[in-house]
């Protein structure tokens, strides 16, 4: 096994899948979250305004789960095969929310009729509810394992993915980003919006803490082997720690009206989460839950080393590409949102 | 129907659809570029116009683009489980790079050039403008490298046996620079040059015969114009090439373009026909000897032909082949023919007033988008029933755990949603250009605006 810095090249390309999928729940969870409190508010011009404060950034955005797909299928063939296999009918349901957001935010503006816009409305925050609960309904059943064959391919049946950990996984990943989005509209809301928006993110902060913990009781009572890792490595006890302490912080920039280190913490918030469930999966990527044996791990998964190694240098030389024009789009929008004869 | 039927319908109907869009977006991107260029050099406000106004279009379309365009990433997972594991090692890095050096420049910038004009010098918008163009070609040549892959696999050995055997790479280099991958880009880039050429030609010959926004039109069109005759007759040599490709590598795919079933024999080149599948007989108007000549410059050498194959392995389908390639073929043909005279019409300051022509150009928009659909179908249908030519058939690509109820749920419900998404984009295509590259700005204009789609007067309500 070829290694980099005494880390072999498959849990490297783990990792740079994992950061992929942290960013792409970091910036597209704003998004999602922003859309689904979308009918939360009630003026044209408030709905124009948030439409309009992800407007430049949010195509960027999902380019992320684009590239994390990619660098499942690249790095891990047989996860990215037995995973969408698996999850066929949430994932296509999912797929579905996505068309729908993508062109409900595209159309919306294009007709200024009220029944028109009031649709595109609704179908922009059913589909953004709609993508969150499935993503977390996914994740909930990565974490938990599901039933493999011996070619390492889903042979259970679909209707148990609706298991109360998943489902909670779910809710628990919708308040994260209604959480997120809300800050983030915070951020680039002024006046009576601003205000309107100030008091939703503070009740999503309850919302995201209180399926939290139920979520985290549940996994501690009933799904202890996820806690294994943490058990048996005490010291990583501080992420939980800092996760805390990032959510507790938000509240309190919030108030002192500091809303980019709100938004920081609570992109914190989300990286965390996904540290904890990448710590306590590893070195599975799909666990079969009834026969260890078939499950699927970041090194009986792989792509050759050589592929590694090739997808490894093309993400050292995008990588910064990336971050480059990425900061340089957000830049060039940053502050409040003001409309523009271009605008949504 | 079987599991393998129903993938297949479903993978040729969803990208058929998105397919829609991907050429017209770098199309279009081509002609921004040259628009927005000219703005930038000339400072004269007309270019600003018509750039601002193919950018609101851009915008729609490219909107659809993305949203039909993530299905297609996931559904080699979801329907092509076997293939996925057989192909990742070198399928999946081609679709990672797109992912990280194609797409993600094209939707990054597209913010700047969609709501950035007021935010950023007209440099810097110029600049995402050509980001966002060379964005939608790297994409273009990704994928092109990774379906150039299936059809003339290269760089790679095969690891493992039966459920178990994968191909892995063994050169990089040599994977994206397979034997087909240089020529069938080249033939796919201008293909998506004239999809947007052609829309732009379209839109502006009918404002020409409705007599509306002249001052725009007609020197929109002469460009448009320009780039649609360099391009239709460098196409010929693309497809030429691209041709000779499958001639050397692909030999009964070749001959199923032309329905040649001898084993060894003077092939003939039809220039319309029709091929009857069972008594392995073509009908029609042809060139004797034209085929053997294309591909070896002597009407009388022979050609492998179909039963040269196992039955196993050549397509069967081979009047459908025959007929999708021979229409794209007609409709280059068509489009040189239509984009020469036109352009002599112009040099001879004739073109405008021609109404026929306009309307010919009016509904030529169809025609490079029929040519791309056909085409495709002709080099996917013609590789079966191999998925990776000579290595993996589409029959043994299947997801294993995937029901044929599962696919019927998913392919109804993508149906019904394009089936919708479609009318949509027609209608607020239509919309967008019976209303036209007006000025923004102007007191008319903010007029227009109060009762159509500009959105500067809401904002003030």
């Amino acid at each position: 096994m070829e290694t980099f810095l005494g880390i072999d090249y498959n849990v490297w390309w783990y990792l740079v899948f994992g950061a992929v999928i942290s960013g792409y729940a970091i910036l597209d969870g704003f998004d999602l979250g922003a859309g689904a409190l979308h009918l939360l508010l009630n003026k044209e011009l408030s709905r124009r305004i948030a439409l309009n404060a992800i407007g430049p950034v949010w195509d960027g955005n999902e380019v992320w789960l684009v590239i994390g797909g990619g660098a499942l299928f690249a790095g891990f063939p047989v996860a990215y095969a037995a995973i969408f296999s698996a999850f066929y009918v949430p994932f296509m349901i999912f797929l579905v929310g996505l068309i729908f957001r993508g062109v409900a935010i595209e159309f919306r503006s294009k007709e200024p009729g009220k029944l028109w816009r009031k649709t595109w409305d609704v179908v922009y925050c059913v589909a953004s509810i709609t993508i969150s609960l499935s993503l977390g309904l996914m994740l909930g059943n990565v974490a938990l394992g599901i039933s493999l064959n011996e070619q390492k391919e889903f042979n259970g049946d679909w209707l148990s993915f609706f298991n109360f950990f998943s489902i909670m996984v779910a809710i628990t990943t919708l308040a994260l980003f209604m959480m997120h989005g809300a800050i983030y509209l915070v951020m680039k809301t002024e006046n009576r919006l601003y205000t309107k928006l100030y008091i939703l993110a503070r009740q999503f902060i309850i919302f995201f803490v209180l399926s939290f913990v139920i979520t985290t009781l549940y996994t501690l009572l009933y799904i202890p082997h996820l806690g294994d890792f943490f058990r048996a490595h005490p010291s990583s006890f501080i992420i939980p720690v800092l996760m805390v302490l990032a959510i507790a912080n938000i509240p309190r920039q919030l108030k002192i009206g500091k809303y980019r280190f709100a938004f920081i913490s609570s992109a914190v918030t989300i990286a965390l989460l996904l540290i904890m469930v990448a710590l306590e999966v590893f070195p599975y990527l799909l666990y079969s839950r009834d026969n260890p044996a078939n499950s699927i791990t970041v090194h009986n998964a792989a792509a050759s080393a050589k592929t590694m190694k090739i997808l490894l240098i093309i993400a050292l030389i995008g990588t910064p590409l990336v971050a480059t024009y990425t900061s340089f789009v957000f830049w060039t929008f940053k502050g409040k949102v003001k409309l523009d004869e271009t605008s949504y | 129907m079987d599991v393998e039927i129903l993938a297949r319908i479903q993978f040729a109907f969803t990208i058929a659809f998105h397919y829609i869009y991907p050429p017209l977006s770098i199309g279009l991107g081509l002609l921004l570029v040259i628009f927005e260029g000219l703005y930038l050099k000339t400072g004269n406000k007309m270019y600003e116009q018509i750039t601002r106004f193919w950018i609101r279009i851009f915008a729609l379309i490219f909107g659809i683009g993305v949203a039909t365009g993530i299905i297609m990433e996931f559904e080699f997972g979801t329907n092509w489980a076997t293939y996925s594991k057989y192909v990742g090692d070198i399928f999946g890095s081609a679709l990672a790079a797109e992912g990280i050096f194609a797409f993600a420049l094209e939707s990054g910038f597209l913010g700047i050039l969609i709501f950035g004009w007021n935010r950023v010098s007209s440099k810097v918008h110029f600049f995402s403008t050509l980001m966002v163009f060379l964005g939608s070609m790297f994409s273009a040549i990704w994928i092109v490298v990774a379906n150039s892959w299936q059809q003339t696999p290269a760089g790679y050995h095969i690891v493992g046996k039966d459920l178990e055997a994968r191909a892995e790479i063994t050169d990089f280099w040599a994977m994206v620079f397979n034997p087909s991958s240089v020529d069938r880009l080249i033939h796919v880039w201008i293909a998506a040059f004239l999809a947007g050429i052609f829309l732009v030609l379209s839109v502006n010959a009918w404002y020409i015969l409705k007599n509306k926004h002249l001052e725009i039109a007609k020197p929109s069109f002469k460009i448009a114009l320009v780039a649609g005759t360099v391009f239709s007759l460098l196409q010929l040599f693309a497809g030429h090439r691209s041709a000779d490709v499958v001639y050397k590598h692909q030999p009964a795919k070749l001959a199923a373009l032309e329905g040649h079933y001898d084993s060894m024999a003077v092939a003939d080149m039809f220039l319309l026909g029709y091929v009857n599948n069972k008594t392995q007989e073509v009908t029609g108007i042809k060139i004797p000897g034209g085929l053997s000549f294309l591909t070896q410059g002597d009407f009388n050498k022979p050609v492998k032909g179909l039963n040269a194959f196992k039955p196993d392995e050549r397509p069967t389908q081979v009047n459908a082949i025959f007929q999708f390639y021979h229409i794209m073929v007609a409709i280059g043909m068509f489009l040189i023919a239509l984009t020469v005279y036109a352009s002599w019409l112009s040099y001879r300051k004739k073109l405008f007033e021609k109404r026929w022509l306009m309307w010919v150009f009016v509904w030529a928009v169809l025609a490079p988008q029929i040519a791309n659909q056909t085409g495709w179908f002709a080099a996917e249908m013609g590789r079966q029933p191999w998925v990776v030519y000579g290595l993996l058939r589409t029959s043994d690509a299947l997801s294993k755990t995937v029901t044929a109820n599962q696919i019927i749920f998913s392919l109804v419900l993508f149906t019904v949603v394009y089936m919708l998404l479609f009318v949509l984009f027609l209608y607020l295509l239509n919309k967008k250009i019976v209303h036209g590259p007006v000025d923004h700005g102007t007191k008319e204009d903010i007029e227009e605006g109060r009762k159509r789609d500009n959105p500067i007067m809401d904002h003030h309500q």
